[in-house]
């Protein structure tokens, strides 16, 4: 009993350690990043060729997630509004929640299982590969060369990706509303124009995804960085990068949203 | 300036506690192509890589070009480096590369030549190897003796001072053997360079080098010239050139008696 207790708390301490230590060394290795931000402008080229890869290829499940949220909002929205009579208001509905909430969550919630798995497993390989080791001997930063890029590519990446969510949104959300259940499209669109903010909602939102942006790819890239060099320890790696970065979402936009709302 | 590129101190290095190198010394003459053979395990590939600086001793140092490597900032690290290529015993080539950009890499790193010179470049070290026509292949679709041709290629593509091979010999059938042999003596010879051999192949290794070094259990426990070696009546030396399993050199990892292990699985 107190010989189970006792393990109960050592590795109780031990992940607690752990996890604090894993902390550390990504802020180290977030500094790192920053100590190289200007070996990047000095070849855009690297930066362009990962925003290819984290950005461009991301384009086609965002913007088919986004029609599908997009139209299940207009219905849901339109199925409550019309029992207030305002159903009008539908392009309203549909144009805040995604601005504010929907497209800088769920993008980065894609974005994480689409960009970030795969950013982990190609450093994490690279790593276990002795890639890196290998630039190193050669002079060349790891960080400078394979982890900075990338980072900016995903910082980079994320408000575009989220505000195309967005944009695709509010069309599925017009496909449903305006042609199918019939509301009047002028309407539609004029009470959005009047109601969403250009301060409130675009730029919080635009805020917000950035956050995550910094978040979702530290975390992908810290994790592949870190991976023990097997098989098991990038598979492993790969995991924690969709768990870590979705909970690191969902709990940041509680937070940014009662800091928004509140001031 | 001293006559030694390389010069390791009374070095010591353990990962996790169990000391690996137990006070090494060696030097490395500037010109010279020397070899560090050892069984497996006995820590060849850690030892390049203390001389790289990507791991730092417990006790004594590594001096390059008179300057102590693990003592270094992070840029005179990287400065010591540049002076150095070497050959990764797996070859760990940039595999989202094709192999003329893998050997091209450092060249592109390191210096602002136009693409025609890089393309010179890189073609006169491809066809060192012999792997000219593969330039346009990427990694995966090489074998693995010529992805350790590349890799060497790509090692030495800045002509560096100092030459690391790490088992430059492994996986490559007869013939290139010979090749790679001749590639090493000559890279050596024609850029004025130094480089280290570690490898277990005696034979093929005794016919170009200039020195070897034996290491085990932690120490040098032999060196000299390839004749005065071949010569030698040490025991350990005896055991290696002629490859018998029985003698000092251990052909096991540190365990605990083999007998008594056995036996005691049997009464779990
Ligand atoms: N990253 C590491 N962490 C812990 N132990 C390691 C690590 N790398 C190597 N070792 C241990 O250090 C010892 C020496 O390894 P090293 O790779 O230097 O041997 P080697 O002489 O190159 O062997 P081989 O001829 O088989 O390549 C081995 O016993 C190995 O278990
Ligand atoms: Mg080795």
């Amino acid at each position: 009993m107190f010989k189970g207790l006792q393990g109960a708390l050592s590795s109780l301490g031990h992940r607690v350690i752990e996890g604090i230590w894993r902390i550390g060394a990504g802020a180290r290795l977030f500094s790192y990043i920053c100590f190289y931000l200007p070996e990047i402008f000095k070849r855009p080229r690297l930066i362009v060729r990962e925003i290819f890869s984290t950005g461009v290829l991301s384009l086609l499940i965002i913007i088919v997630s986004a029609f599908f949220v997009g139209m299940v909002l207009g219905l849901q929205g339109y199925n409550t509004l019309q029992k207030y009579g305002s159903s009008e208001s539908i392009g309203v509905l549909v144009a805040l929640s995604l601005v504010r909430e929907l497209g800088p969550v769920v993008t980065a919630l894609l974005f994480a299982g689409r960009a970030g798995t795969a950013i982990t497993a190609e450093i994490g390989l690279m790593k276990a590969t002795e890639q890196l080791s290998a630039m190193e001997m050669m002079a060349v930063s790891p960080v400078a060369r394979v982890i900075a890029p990338r980072f900016w590519a995903g910082v980079i990446s994320m408000p575009i990706l989220a505000a195309l969510f967005s944009m695709v949104g509010v069309l599925g959300g017009y496909f449903v509303a305006v042609p199918i259940v019939g509301v009047d499209s002028g309407a539609f669109w004029s009470q959005m124009q009047a109601s969403v903010d250009f301060r409130d909602d675009i730029v919080n939102g635009v805020m917000k995804s950035l956050v995550f942006g910094v978040v979702c790819t530290m975390i992908a890239l810290f994790e592949g960085y870190d991976a023990p060099p097997t098989a098991e320890g990038v598979s492993r790696a790969t995991t924690r990068t969709v768990v870590n970065s979705s909970l690191a979402v969902l709990g940041l936009d509680f937070i940014l949203t009662a800091l928004m709302i509140g001031a | 300036m001293s006559d030694n590129i390389v010069e390791i101190d009374n070095l010591s290095f353990g990962y996790k506690g169990r000391l690996l190198h137990k006070g090494i010394n060696m030097v490395f003459p500037r010109g010279k192509v020397v070899a560090i053979m050892g069984g497996s395990g006995s820590g060849k590939t850690t030892l390049l890589r203390l001389i790289g600086g990507q791991l730092n001793p417990n006790v004594g140092e590594v001096r390059v070009d008179g300057d102590v490597v693990h003592k270094q900032s992070l840029d005179g690290l990287y400065q010591l480096r540049r002076k150095m290529g070497m050959l990764f015993q797996f070859g760990a080539l940039f595999t989202d590369l094709s192999v003329y950009e893998n050997v091209a890499f450092p060249i592109r790193e390191h210096t602002d030549l136009p693409e025609s010179m890089v393309r010179d470049f890189v073609m006169l070290k491809l066809n060192a190897v012999g792997l000219r026509g593969a330039r346009n292949l990427m990694p995966t679709e090489l074998s693995g003796g010529m992805a350790r041709r590349v890799a060497l290629a790509r090692a030495v593509a800045l002509d560096p001072q100092i030459i690391m091979y790490d088992e430059p010999f492994a996986g490559l059938d007869p013939i290139s053997m010979g090749v790679v042999c001749n590639l090493i003596r000559s890279l050596n010879d024609a850029l004025g360079a130094t480089s280290i051999v570690v490898t277990h192949d005696v034979h093929e290794t005794f016919t170009f080098v200039d020195y070897v070094y034996f290491v085990s259990g932690g120490v040098v426990v032999a060196e000299g010239t390839p004749e005065e070696l071949t010569n030698s009546d040490k025991p350990f030396v005896h055991q290696f050139v002629h490859g018998e399993a029985d003698g000092p050199v251990p052909f096991h990892y540190p365990a605990p008696d083999y007998k008594r292990e056995v036996l005691r699985g049997h009464d779990v």
